[in-house]
């Protein structure tokens, strides 16, 4: 309880820290396109595959679970609709969660027991401008991205199921998948993984730079990190999900 | 019974920095209490303590790493304690920290960890840090070690080179963490010989070690961290011949209990 509260209290601050300088110059555009490509780019294969397997799961279930009802033919709305909305985004952070969170996390902690923050500091930086800033801004450009591919490519996976499995061709499984579609779907999904960026790139970089105790502190942290962060993401899903049909999807 | 002689007659202006009636406790042990000192300009002060005595907390604090609880560090007529985070960032290119460990960036080559402050606090062009770098590792005996991870270093290249970091903006005040802790003798002489270079250029400084001869080689004036407190501050001629019991414990070798 009491280590919940300063975590929610360590957050909050860290998130004034990162307001009050992520205006004010040095900025660090280098360090934020470095970041880019150690979350973004190099997590692309682990979102392919995890996104083709989940699409092609889906269709598999759902065309055989619709097919005592005789809906086989539903399965590309619902499918779509789905991954859009739900798994895209909740999977592909999970999955963040895991590699980037914990990335981060192992990071910034083995730089705090070893003393390399505190030599951040004496050197006259900025931990929150050289450290924290450039991998939120890079992990809230990111998740997105990476959830966009997701959708696609689980799609895809879908498409290649239903065709050789549900026997339901290409172009139909096209054209009720963007029929189904809104704009909305997508988008919701992509707000949600903002929320999910956001979390567990602060909670990583806070939970790294207050570790203690040497390399069982470094293992604690990352474990901590992607612990904490699957909770949220699983908890905040259901709330944001319950924002979006009150206020952006149709009645 | 021991006692205190610092130069209370210094002259402001030979006073490099000064530490007043500094108290800090961790987990209500307290550590400090009531540690002052002055450190004249051009001196080196040498500062002895027990484990767990302090001693590096006092350069954190002076760095602005930890806060103190109460007291005041003066340094060009302001009180570090009461700077906010972002004004204590242009005091550290002035006041440099030499870590135990170098606490070199371990992503970062040799050549990048001592460019990093010129990059960060310079308007300098990268063939000019280049230069510079390699005039830095020159003075530490490790010319050419500019590609170098810090994994591929030894314990004693390390430490010079981030002592070299940490002064390759050329502060005013250095502060040493047990710099030779850790070292063979021979590694211990080439850090010592690299930080009697920088003494002959005149730079000021604070050197906590437990390497006694260490301190005497280069510092000119040793303190003695005693019970919180400073207990004895004096010239390393009047400390090698002092017969007071806490400064023959320290010499000697023999264990103190606070």
């Amino acid at each position: 309880m009491m280590y919940s509260l300063r975590f929610a209290g360590g957050f909050g601050l860290l998130c004034v820290q990162i307001l009050k300088e992520l205006f004010t110059p040095p900025f660090y555009p280098r360090l934020v396109i470095q970041q880019l490509f150690a979350i973004g780019i190099q997590s692309f294969l682990l979102v392919a595959v995890t996104g083709l397997a989940t699409g092609s799961v889906m269709a598999l279930q759902f065309g055989y679970g619709l097919a005592k009802f005789g809906g086989t033919l539903y399965v590309p709305k619902i499918v779509a609709l789905t991954i859009l909305r739900e798994m895209g985004p909740v999977f592909t952070s999970l999955l963040l969660a895991g590699r980037v969170g914990s990335g981060i996390a192992a990071e910034v902690a083995s730089m705090k027991v070893t003393q390399q923050i505190d030599a951040v500091r004496a050197l006259g930086t900025s931990p929150i401008k050289r450290i924290v800033i450039p991998r939120l801004l890079a992990a809230l450009i990111a998740f997105p991205i990476l959830t966009l591919f997701a959708d696609y490519i689980g799609l895809f996976g879908a498409m290649l199921v239903s065709l050789h499995d549900l026997d339901i061709d290409t172009e139909y499984f096209f054209s009720k998948a963007v029929e189904s579609l809104r704009m909305y779907d997508l988008l919701t999904g992509m707000a949600k993984t903002i929320v999910f960026a956001f979390f567990i790139t602060v909670t990583a970089c806070w939970r790294g730079l207050n570790t203690q105790g040497g390399t069982e502190g470094v293992g604690n942290t990352t474990t901590w990190v992607v612990v904490t962060s699957s909770i949220f993401i699983m908890i905040s899903d259901f709330f944001l999900t319950k924002l979006f049909i009150a206020t952006v999807y149709p009645k | 019974m021991t006692t205190t002689r610092d130069d209370n007659q210094m002259p402001s202006s030979e006073i490099a920095l000064e530490v007043r009636d500094l108290h800090k406790s961790f987990d209500g042990k307290k550590v400090h209490q009531g540690v002052s000192f002055r450190l004249r300009k051009g001196e080196i002060l040498g500062l002895f303590g027990g484990s767990g005595s302090g001693k590096s907390v006092i350069l954190r604090s002076i760095i602005g790493l930890e806060k103190p609880d109460r007291g005041q560090i003066l340094f060009e007529s302001q009180d570090l304690t009461r700077l906010k985070e972002r004004e204590l960032m242009k005091v550290r290119t002035k006041i440099a920290y030499v870590f135990q460990n170098g606490a070199l960036f371990d992503s970062f080559t040799v050549e990048d960890n001592l460019a990093y402050p010129l990059r960060e606090h310079t308007q300098l062009t990268e063939k000019q840090i280049h230069d510079r770098v390699n005039e830095m590792l020159e003075l530490i005996d490790m010319k050419g070690a500019n590609l170098l991870l810090p994994a591929e270093l030894s314990g004693g290249m390390q430490k010079r080179a981030g002592l070299a970091r940490a002064i390759i903006l050329e502060p005013q005040v250095i502060l040493f963490d047990e710099p030779t802790a850790g070292l063979d003798p021979v590694n211990t002489k080439r850090l010592l010989e690299n930080i009697s270079k920088l003494k002959k250029k005149g730079i000021t400084g604070i050197f906590v070690t437990h390497d006694i001869p260490a301190a005497f080689e280069i510092a000119d004036r040793i303190a003695i961290l005693y019970n919180g407190k400073i207990a004895i501050m004096d010239t390393v001629e009047s400390i090698r011949n002092s017969t007071d019991p806490l400064v023959q414990m320290f010499v000697s070798g023999g264990h103190i209990t606070e």
